[in-house]
C-alpha cells in the first residue's frame, strides 16, 4: 500500500526532514509511526499525502508512484486517503454533519447517498446524535472523532493521522485509538504517526521507529 | 435480447441526469450559500456594492442625457429648411413671384413666403419685446421664403446645391442653411458620446477591480477554510466556485444600485428640464432608463463582477496550499 524507497526531504528553509528513508506498509495493516519531534513523522504523512514532494527518492501508494502525479491530478489522488490532523481542521462555521459531508460534496456524490453515508459515518465515532451541533459546542475528543468520520466517509482504503491524540487526555487518548484499530478490523491501512509510546505499548501493532530523518528499526508483527 | 441492448444505454442516462442533477443541486447551493455569507457581514457589503453603483451610475446617467438629447435633436435634423431672405427692394409680390418660381423646381417640395409683416408680428409676440418695437420707424425685417428640399435633395451636397443656386438669383440677399448648427451639435454629441464610452470602460475596469480586491480579502480570511477543503480533495475550481458567485451578487447589488442611482436622478431632474423646455416652447420630456437598458446594465454589472472575483479568486486560491 505504502513504499518510501530512499526517501530524502530537504525544506526550503535548508532543514533535512528526512535522509534516505526506506520501509514499506502492506494492505490492511496498522502502523504506527513513532519517534521524538521532528524525527520526521509528520513529513512521511505529509509525502503520502502529497503535501509535500520529496527532494530524492521515490515514495509509491497504492502501486502508484507519486512522482507521477501532477498536480492537476493531486485532488483526486487525495480523495482516496483519508486524512486526520491533530487539530481536528473542521471548519466552525458550519454544523459537525456538514463537515462530514464535505469529501463527499467534493466528490459530487448524490444529496441522498451523502446522508446516508454521513449518517453512517457518525454513528460509527459514536456522534450521531451531534449531527447538527457546530464544532465549537464539542469537546476536543468528539472534535476529534468528527475529524475521523470525515476522514472515513469516503470509504478510503488508507487512512493517515497525525497525532490524532496529542491533545487528548490518555483515557481519550485510548478510545481514539480502538477506534483507529476498529476500522483497520475491517480491512482500512492506518498509519498513525505519534510520539507517545505508552499509549501504543497498548497496542499489538506494526512500529517505524524514527529518528532525525532516519528509520531505526521498521519490524513488522511478525519480527516484533 | 432486444432489451439486454438496450438497458445499458438507459442506466447510463439516469445516471448521468443524476449526476447533471447532482451538480446543479450543488450550484443552486453554493449560489445561495454566497448569499448567505456575504449578508452575513451587511455593512462591508453594502459599501462594496455601493462603490460598484456609483461607478456604474456615473457613465449610465450621462449616456441617460446624451440619448436625450439625440432624441431631442432628431426631429431638427430631418428639417433641412433653407431660408432665403430677400433684399428690400423686393416687396411681397416679387417675394411671391419667386416662390412660384421655385416651387417649380424639381427639387423643391414646398415654399412657404414670410411676408415682413408677419415677421414682425410673430418676433413682437415671441420675443416679448413686445411695445418697445412700436418705437421703430418702419419694419426693419425682409420679406423670407422658406425653402423645403425634397427627400431626395436633402443631402448635404443637394442642399448646397440649391442653396447656390437660389443665392444666385435676383433680389435674394442671403440664403440660410438652417441646419448647420443641428450638424455642429450633433458632432459635439458624437465627442461627448466617445467620452462616455471611454469613462464606461474605465470605470468598469475600476468595478472588476473592486470586486477582485473584496474577493481577495475574503479568500484571506477564508484560507483555513481553502486548505481544508484541498486536503479533502477540492479541486481550485471548487474552492473557487463560492468566490465566483460572491462576485456575481456584488455586481447584481451594485447594478441595482446603479439603476436606482440613474432613476433617481432622472426623476430630481426630469420637472425642472420639462419647466425648462415649456419655456422654450418644446414639449421635451426626460426619458429615463427602460426596461432593455435596465436589463442590460445588470448584465453587464454581474459580468463585471465575476470577471474581477474570477481573476482574484484563480490568482490567490491557487497561492492556498495546505502545509
Amino acid at each position: 500500500m505504502i513504499r518510501f524507497d530512499q526517501v530524502y526531504k530537504r525544506y526550503a528553509n535548508g532543514r533535512e526532514a528526512l535522509a534516505g528513508v526506506s520501509f514499506a506498509i502492506e494492505a490492511g495493516e496498522l502502523a504506527f509511526l513513532t519517534g521524538h519531534s521532528g524525527a520526521g513523522k509528520s513529513s512521511i504523512l505529509k509525502l503520502i499525502a502529497l503535501i509535500e514532494r520529496p527532494t530524492r527518492g521515490q515514495v509509491v501508494i497504492n502501486q502508484q508512484n507519486t512522482a507521477s502525479i501532477k498536480p492537476r491530478g493531486i485532488p483526486q489522488f487525495r480523495r482516496l486517503i483519508g486524512v486526520v490532523f491533530q487539530d481536528h481542521k473542521l471548519l466552525h462555521d458550519r454544523p459537525v454533519a456538514d463537515n462530514v459531508a464535505l469529501p463527499l460534496i467534493i466528490a459530487g456524490t448524490p444529496q441522498r447517498e451523502i446522508d446516508k453515508r454521513v449518517r453512517a459515518a457518525l454513528d460509527q465515532v459514536g456522534l450521531l446524535s451531534k449531527e447538527k451541533c457546530r464544532p465549537l459546542e464539542l469537546s476536543t475528543g468528539e472534535q476529534q472523532r468528527v475529524g475521523i468520520a470525515r476522514a472515513v466517509v469516503t470509504k478510503p482504503k488508507l487512512l493517515i493521522a497525525d497525532e490524532p491524540t496529542g491533545n487528548l487526555d490518555p483515557d481519550l487518548a485510548v478510545e481514539i485509538m480502538q477506534l483507529f484499530k476498529r476500522f483497520n478490523d475491517v480491512g482500512v491501512t492506518v498509519v498513525i504517526a505519534t510520539h507517545d509510546v505508552h499509549l501504543i505499548d497498548r497496542f499489538a501493532a506494526r512500529r517505524i521507529v524514527l529518528d532525525d530523518g532516519r528509520v531505526v528499526s521498521a519490524a513488522s508483527d511478525l519480527v516484533a | 435480447m432486444m432489451d439486454g441492448w438496450s438497458a445499458p444505454p438507459r442506466t447510463w442516462s439516469r445516471k448521468l441526469a443524476r449526476a447533471v442533477q447532482t451538480w446543479l443541486a450543488r450550484h443552486a447551493q453554493t449560489l445561495v450559500g454566497s448569499l448567505g455569507r456575504i449578508v452575513r457581514h451587511p455593512l462591508a457589503t453594502l459599501m462594496t456594492m455601493a462603490v460598484i453603483a456609483i461607478a456604474l451610475a456615473l457613465p449610465l446617467f450621462l449616456d441617460v442625457l446624451l440619448q436625450n438629447a439625440r432624441v431631442a435633436t432628431a426631429d431638427w435634423n430631418q428639417a433641412f429648411d433653407l431660408s432665403v431672405y430677400l433684399d428690400k427692394k423686393a416687396g411681397s409680390e416679387r417675394a411671391q413671384g419667386l416662390a412660384k418660381q421655385l416651387r417649380a423646381r424639381e427639387d423643391v417640395a414646398a415654399v412657404r413666403v414670410i411676408t415682413a409683416e408677419q415677421a414682425f408680428k410673430d418676433f413682437r409676440t415671441a420675443s416679448g419685446f413686445g411695445k418697445a418695437l412700436d418705437a421703430l420707424a418702419d419694419n426693419p425685417l425682409p420679406n423670407t421664403l422658406v425653402v423645403t428640399p425634397t427627400l431626395a435633395a436633402s443631402t448635404a451636397e443637394g442642399t448646397e446645391s440649391l442653396k447656390s443656386s437660389i443665392g444666385a438669383m435676383s433680389n435674394v440677399e442671403v440664403v440660410q442653411l438652417d441646419t448647420e448648427w443641428v450638424q455642429r451639435l450633433n458632432a459635439m454629441l458624437d465627442v461627448l458620446r466617445r467620452v462616455v464610452w471611454l469613462t464606461g470602460a474605465l470605470l468598469g475596469l475600476g468595478v472588476a477591480l473592486v470586486v477582485g480586491n473584496t474577493i481577495r480579502l475574503d479568500i484571506l480570511n477564508r484560507r483555513a477554510e481553502i486548505e481544508v477543503m484541498k486536503l479533502v480533495g477540492a479541486t481550485d475550481s471548487f474552492a473557487r466556485r463560492p468566490f465566483l458567485y460572491s462576485g456575481i451578487w456584488y455586481g447584481l447589488g451594485g447594478g441595482v444600485g446603479a439603476v436606482l442611482l440613474v432613476a433617481v436622478a432622472v426623476a430630481v431632474l426630469a420637472g425642472p428640464i420639462e419647466r425648462l423646455a415649456v419655456l422654450y416652447g418644446s414639449r421635451f420630456h426626460l426619458e429615463g432608463l427602460g426596461w432593455v437598458t435596465g436589463a442590460r446594465v445588470l448584465g453587464v454589472a454581474i459580468a463585471l463582477g465575476w470577471f474581477g472575483s474570477w481573476v482574484a479568486a484563480t490568482r490567490h486560491i491557487r497561492a492556498v496550499e495546505p502545509t
